[in-house]
């Protein structure tokens, strides 16, 4: 709290990802379908919003927040392009709720539309999207990693499992187990593309290796989609017929952008996100209910519930072989699924996470509900374990 | 036959250009802090204190395997057609870390700590990439 303000979430809004998207949107018609969205959900009128949050969008690569009010037609009295991949979701979250608690705006839109847009008349061919910036004149990484083939995520998060294989003690069975519970839990999600698809850890390990030592079930599935939430005063939210999600604390750290000069591979940044979100809220680690965390790759989840703290260093392995995940376990993470079960929407992905936890604060999972759950945590990584944010989450 | 993309090659910068040169001439050089300390990649400046950087010391061209991993099936389009092969992270005897290819070893023998050397391959006249191979 600050300024006698605090700020909540309300309303949602989630697309279900998929891999083929049958209906093109532009960028600000996505971003304006999932704002009508989240407002119906929570009830709030569009005249409401004085935030906006987003990231750059195709037909509004530049001034974007200017473009959405214009688009929109409301008048805003903050805009933020968020530039953290991965850990967008999370990162707007945190930045909308600062604002609104300073006192600069009142309700805010965190939304990431995620989908193809209609084909360009005589477009010219792709630019090479998969060089992710790595092609840009100067850009370091385009001479010293590029050249080298070390290009896509896959490749340097491979790397982070190597290494943690190679110091901690650490089997390929346990890192298939965080993709089989995520998938089971997957399977009560009727938005998650693998929704009807139950797999085994021999499946997981019987998948192709991709990059030593991920298999092929160890990495999200690219889909298309988009999700985001309102944030807005608590006050406000407490007149919604939703429960509000109060946002008690948050933390974000960011480190490098190429695996290969990270401080360490094996300790990543939410170590620092965790331990300012959990003093922030004033909260212990044990008083978490439920927990969703960014699952590029099985990996990250690993050394993720490690480094935030719920175990000590090297024990991660320990830690989800004694525990059930599942949302009916003794500590229930990803109850929708994950992005591995659920199909990662694009930049949408890191968004499900926050309304997993959401959905469950407000008591709306439906048939994977984890029980009354009133503390979440949530992080979001962006890039190659490049950067994380972590949030703490009160159902008020 | 279809064509594949181009190999993905370094475009040196005012900053990188003295790396790149030296590697034409087979040699490794690493920038140094103004600590004396080396560092890698170059840049305009020392990271973690922004010193102008204009001091290079010649490495040993030795180091070991920090990390690696297999891209079975060319992650990027330009790698398709050499997939698999193994990238790898070196660390060097004077500290910095490098991403590089492992290269004359067969990927099973590849291990984490084993002891790598520097080798160039001079891709064409203007570029020369240093990889690393077995001692």
């Amino acid at each position: 709290m600050r300024n006698g303000r605090r700020a909540a979430i309300s309303g949602t809004a989630e697309w279900a990802p998929q891999r083929r998207w049958d209906t093109p949107m532009f960028g600000l018609e996505a971003y304006g379908k999932l704002a009508r969205e989240a407002l119906d959900d929570a009830g709030m009128e569009l005249g409401e919003i004085d935030g906006i949050l987003c990231t750059r969008l195709g037909d509004a690569p530049m001034f974007a927040p200017a473009a959405v009010a214009e688009y929109l037609g409301i008048e805003a009295n903050f805009g933020e392009v968020v530039d953290l991949g991965g850990a967008n979701a999370t990162g707007m979250v945190w930045r909308a709720a600062a604002a609104i608690e300073a006192g600069v705006c009142d309700a805010c839109l965190c939304l990431l539309p995620s989908v193809p847009a209609p084909p360009e008349p005589g477009a010219k061919p792709q630019a090479q999207s998969w060089m992710l910036g790595a092609d840009a004149w100067g850009a370091p990484h385009g001479q010293f990693d590029a050249p080298y083939g070390l290009i896509n995520p896959n490749s340097h998060f491979a790397m982070v499992a190597q290494r943690y294989m190679h110091e901690y003690d650490l089997e390929p069975r346990t890192l298939a187990k965080v993709a089989v519970q995520g998938r089971e839990n997957a399977l009560q999600n009727p938005k998650a593309i693998f929704r009807d698809q139950p797999i085994t850890i021999d499946d997981v390990l019987n998948s192709p290796m991709v990059v030593d030592p991920l298999h092929l079930l160890e990495i999200v599935m690219p889909c298309a989609g988009g999700a985001g939430v309102v944030v807005t005063t608590l006050e406000r939210a407490q007149q919604t017929g939703l429960r509000p999600v109060v946002v008690s604390g948050f933390g974000e750290h960011i480190t490098h952008k190429s695996i290969t000069y990270a401080p360490s591979l094996t300790q990543i940044p939410i170590v620092a996100a965790a331990d300012r979100a959990f003093a922030m809220a004033g909260g212990g680690r044990e008083a978490i209910d439920v927990a969703s965390m960014y699952d590029c790759y099985t990996i990250t989840v690993l050394v993720t519930i490690e480094d935030s703290g719920f175990c000590a260093k090297g024990e991660g392995a320990r830690f989800v072989e004694e525990h059930d995940l599942r949302f009916g376990g003794d500590w229930p993470l990803n109850t929708h699924g994950g992005q591995l079960g659920m199909g990662q929407g694009g930049a949408a992905g890191g968004m499900s996470h926050v309304v997993d936890v959401v959905t469950q604060l407000q008591g709306r999972a439906g048939a994977r509900q984890v029980g009354s759950a009133e503390r979440g945590y949530v992080t979001g990584t962006g890039g190659c374990m490049s950067e994380q944010v972590a949030l703490v989450l009160e159902g008020a | 036959m279809a064509e594949s993309p181009p190999r993905i090659l370094p475009r040196p910068t005012a900053a990188t250009a003295p790396f790149w040169e030296a590697a034409r001439e087979h040699r490794l050089l690493l920038p140094l802090t103004a600590e004396g300390e080396p560092y890698f990649y170059p840049r305009a400046f020392s990271p973690g204190s922004l010193a102008p950087g204009t001091e290079w010391v010649e490495a040993s061209g030795r180091g070991v395997l920090y990390s690696y991993t297999v891209d079975r099936r060319g992650t990027a389009p330009a790698f398709a057609a050499r997939a698999p092969y193994v990238i790898g992270i070196v660390e060097l005897e004077e500290g910095p870390r490098m991403t590089t290819n492992i290269v004359e070893c067969a990927i099973e023998d590849v291990r984490i700590g084993m002891a790598l050397e520097a080798v160039y391959e001079d891709v064409d006249d203007e570029v020369t990439l240093v990889q690393f191979r077995p001692v």
